[in-house]
């Protein structure tokens, strides 16, 4: 039998965290202390990256993977590069009116890739800083910076000019056309970037914000599960990094009786549905084998396989049981839902192990496969992406010790930000 | 047979060559200005009730539905949807000998005849059987209660007595303002059926109904397509997974889809070709086609009636004033259709000229507002609303609950190798009160009839489970749904927080 199979539900569940939290030792410049978006030659930093860098350190201080000192240091720099970095209208700088850009040059930190200044991954970022300056709470010097720096970056952050005049806020700006014309509409990530948004002390969005976006909710009945629908997997993961949503609830989950960390649990199930039907026949999908979500893909490649015209898309938004669906497989998101299924993740990791070992290569979580592709000697993602690595770190420590929603409930404005959006009930 | 003869043919029905306008009466119950869908329905209704009914229409009969809409586009339409499928002939286990080839003449052949065949049933003579007096010219409201039809400039024209009038002088298509469109030409929605040979390049700006349906049409027909939508999705009014799936079969077309992308400048390139700058965000493109079709919507057709005579407010955005009643400003004046409405169909220009003809003449208080309109969208797959959306449930603060149904798990729909689509059914959360449905579908149009009769008729989504539906039929898919709806009731009833049992984890 093989090693992997056999070994433990924890044993495992160590080896795999283990794996992801290094990424983030490995991939990391050490002048700025930005992290590589992915493992690949010459990748850029991504700010959401470094955001997951920011809140894996602790988990890597408490499981004994990196002195306390040391990753306090690390998150000094980084706070310290953002804090000193340009900021402006200039199209070449780090960020600007307290947000940044998608993704920066890891040794100066500029802008690259003529991206865009992005509001969801600078809410990231910011949830990543908020973390650091909760668990580094010794009354010494460098501690004392790290929650300083924080607070300080999370001030400067402008949300009312993000607003531009709406109620809602755009995705993101650039300075050669100003605020980009797509916004949030439907259930989305977002949750994380309104609760920070609406907890400001210098430039809150108005309550109303909120109610503005969840008006664009669908509560939908989908294979007999009654869940907020969004298609993308990691929709109903990556808020839940950070908040811990059992119990507590705003007006549209109290008013279906229902709350998030539920609802993720039946995004999952809705997956394993999909997967177990397989509308589109393809290989390796299962009630064991699912995971549907925004990321990388085989590319543009078309082939033509008995009566069915297949199409492969690259790095785009997957989702079910509508949205593009085109064979390719995010292992990471089995893992990450790791909180709200167990059994699930642990059978579906299991057997993704078993019948694709190339995915799971040393215990670190490729970004995507192709099963259809794959049996055919073909697609697998090149090398990691650090998105993936943050989420699988901190979900499965929250499966195991519940670490990081802990912190953050203690976080003044993650509380504060949770209760203008108006949620109450449980913890809060 | 040709396009000329169809024409032709076409032009006896619907504008007699030797047509003498009749000696008016000396006033007439109702006087319907335009004879487009509205405006047909209205002189019919009121004739069949007894009135003395007098129709107008300056240029030929049908309108815009008839003659550049509705009628020739879904003849096209199903010429290209025939193509499609034969390029996937393998798909459906068999092959086209030979190969396919497309014949555009051909197809506008069956578009003309068809179009031609259509209009036999709104003739001139049926209408004179029918007891109707038309007028053939142009119309102008004199005073408020008399029209002058013929040359208005003159003021040679006849002078037509009213009680009551209606105007159903319909729309047209909105003009683009995009700098060197003009010069460079380009074609309407209504003009793009002139056409004579399939353009091998075209854009199409804009991502409304007409624009998608026909940048689908058309490539499939042949052309390579590029099509240039203004917002971040197609079809901005329907939901955000309808517009998803739309994307996702247009792209699989072919069609070379721009959203959030404006066109900026269209110039003339050495070899004849048009040059159009494109822009999205901060991205800066330009493209080479040949030819250019607008679809950006309509405008109403307010201009040289004046209304300013007959009292009647207006503006040239919105089109007439009517209220819930389609009354206007001017009690003995109503209207009805695209020049008056917000949603430019044909069935609800003829819904709304009917109600309008029973309250002008039957002194009857119908409120448009109550009426149940559908509509549809006829690209592949079609894509269908009829009542409330999820945002504007929830604007209204009713609580809203969405039964969704995958086409993909319905049996008609695989055996038909058509199963992209669902059917999401709205209810007002708690009971089994329709809101409102989405259904896209190969059929969608023909399924959204059900919803709208459910509606219409005060039938809950409970009721509609207990309906037999015959199998296997696409519309099946309605009754799952309702199915899935009861099923969550008595689930709801339950302790369990799932209302089905999962898979196993081994």
């Amino acid at each position: 039998m093989d090693p992997q199979q056999s070994q433990p539900d924890e044993q495992l569940l160590e080896q795999l965290e283990r794996a992801a939290f290094d990424y983030f030792l490995e991939y990391t410049d050490p002048e700025t202390g930005l992290v590589a978006d992915t493992s690949r030659p010459g990748s850029p930093a991504s700010i959401a990256v470094v955001g997951f860098a920011l809140s894996c350190y602790p988990i890597g201080v408490e499981r004994g993977w990196i002195a306390r000192a040391e990753a306090a240091r690390q998150t000094l720099k980084i706070l310290r590069f953002f804090w000193h970095s340009a900021q402006g209208p200039e199209p070449d700088v780090t960020g600007y009116k307290g947000f940044y850009y998608h993704f920066l040059d890891m040794p100066t930190g500029k802008r690259v890739w003529n991206c865009e200044l992005s509001l969801i991954d600078s809410s990231l970022l910011l949830a990543g800083m908020l973390t650091a300056a909760a668990y580094f709470a010794a009354p010494i010097q460098e501690e004392r910076e790290i929650r300083d720096l924080a607070d300080a970056l999370y001030r400067r952050v402008d949300w009312q000019w993000a607003q531009n005049d709406h109620l809602t806020v755009p995705q993101g700006w650039k300075p050669e056309c100003g605020f980009l014309r797509s916004g949030w509409e439907g259930y989305s990530e977002a949750t994380i970037l309104y609760v920070l948004a609406l907890a400001s002390p210098t430039f809150p969005l108005p309550q109303e914000s909120f109610g503005g976006w969840t008006a664009t909710y669908q509560w939908e009945n989908i294979y007999g599960y009654e869940f907020l629908y969004a298609g993308p997997l990691f929709i109903h993961l990556f808020s839940h990094a950070w908040i811990d949503f059992r119990g507590i609830r705003d007006d549209f989950m109290r008013e279906k009786d229902c709350d998030y960390f539920e609802n993720s649990r039946r995004a999952v199930a809705i997956q394993r549905e999909y997967a177990a039907r397989n509308p589109r026949g393809y290989v390796g999908y299962g009630p064991n084998c699912w995971g549907i979500t925004a990321g990388d893909g085989p590319g543009n490649e078309e082939l033509r396989e008995g009566d069915r015209d297949r199409r492969f898309f690259g790095y785009t938004e997957r989702g079910v049981p509508f949205g593009r669906d085109d064979g390719t497989v995010a292992p990471w998101a089995m893992v990450a839902a790791l909180p709200f299924s167990p059994p699930a993740s642990l059978a579906a990791v299991r057997r993704v192990m078993a019948r694709f070992p190339e995915v799971f290569a040393g215990a670190r979580i490729s970004s995507a496969f192709n099963p259809s592709l794959f049996e055919q000697g073909g697609w697998i993602s090149e090398g990691y992406y650090g998105l993936d690595q943050g989420i699988v770190a901190m979900m499965i420590e929250n499966h195991r010790t519940g670490m990081i929603w802990e912190l953050m409930r203690s976080c003044p404005t993650i509380a504060a930000g949770l209760r203008r959006a108006g949620f109450a009930g449980g913890w809060l | 047979m040709n396009q000329s003869s169809y024409r032709c043919e076409l032009l006896a029905h619907a504008r007699p060559p030797q047509w003498q306008n009749p000696e008016p009466a000396d006033c007439y119950d109702l006087l319907v200005l335009g004879a487009g869908p509205a405006g047909l329905a209205a002189a019919g209704a009121a004739a069949e009730a007894g009135a003395r009914v007098a129709l107008i229409e300056r240029h030929l009969l049908g309108g815009v539905s008839l003659l550049t809409g509705a009628v020739p586009s879904k003849a096209i339409i199903r010429s290209a949807r025939l193509l499609a499928e034969m390029r996937h002939a393998e798909r459906f286990g068999t092959k086209i000998p030979g190969g396919i080839e497309e014949n555009f003449d051909l197809t506008m052949d069956r578009m003309h005849r068809l179009r031609m065949r259509v209009s036999a049933y709104h003739s001139a003579e049926r209408l004179k059987l029918a007891g109707i007096d038309l007028f053939f010219g142009a119309a102008r409201f004199a005073s408020a209660d008399r029209v002058i039809v013929g040359d208005t400039h003159m003021r040679r024209g006849t002078g037509l007595r009213f009680n009551r009038a209606l105007i159903a002088t319909g729309a047209r298509p909105l003009p683009t303002q995009i700098p060197g469109l003009e010069q460079a030409g380009y074609s309407t929605s209504e003009e793009v059926f002139h056409l004579t040979a399939i353009p091998r390049r075209l854009l199409v700006v804009g991502g409304g109904p007409l624009g998608c349906e026909l940048a689908q049409a058309f490539c499939r027909l042949g052309s390579h397509v590029v099509i240039a939508q203004d917002e971040a999705k197609f079809l901005p009014k329907e939901e955000r997974d309808a517009a998803q799936l739309l994307s996702e079969s247009l792209a699989q077309d072919g069609v070379e889809i721009h959203l959030n992308t404006t066109v900026t400048a269209v110039r003339l390139g050495d070899a004849g070709e048009k040059l159009v700058d494109l822009q999205s965000d901060d991205i800066r493109s330009t493209i080479a086609v040949d030819h250019i079709l607008t679809g950006v919507g309509r405008t109403p057709n307010v201009e040289a009636l004046g209304l300013d005579k007959a009292r009647v407010a207006y503006d040239t955005i919105s089109g007439i004033h009517v209220d819930d009643y389609l009354c206007t400003s001017n009690p003995q004046v109503y209207a009805a259709g695209d020049v008056c409405l917000e949603y430019k169909f044909t069935h609800a220009a003829e819904a709304s000229a009917r109600l309008a003809v029973t309250n002008a003449l039957g002194g009857s208080t119908q409120k448009w507002s109550a009426v149940t309109i559908p509509w549809c969208t006829y690209t592949d797959p079609e894509i269908a609303h009829v009542g409330l959306y999820v945002g504007e449930a929830r604007q209204r603060s009713i609580p809203v609950k969405t039964i969704t149904v995958l086409m993909h798990d319905t049996d008609r729909a695989i055996l038909d190798g058509q199963p992209r689509g669902f059917v999401k059914i709205h209810v007002r959360d708690g009971t089994d009160e329709i809101l409102g449905a989405t259904i896209v579908a190969y059929h969608a149009g023909e399924m959204i009839n059900e919803i709208t009769l459910a509606i219409d008729a005060g039938i809950g989504l409970s009721r509609l489970a207990k309906v037999v539906h015959a199998y296997p039929t696409q519309a099946a898919a309605i009754k799952t749904a309702a199915e899935t709806y009861a099923k969550s009731r008595s689930a709801s009833r339950s302790p369990s927080t799932i209302a089905r049992p999962e898979w196993p984890v081994v």
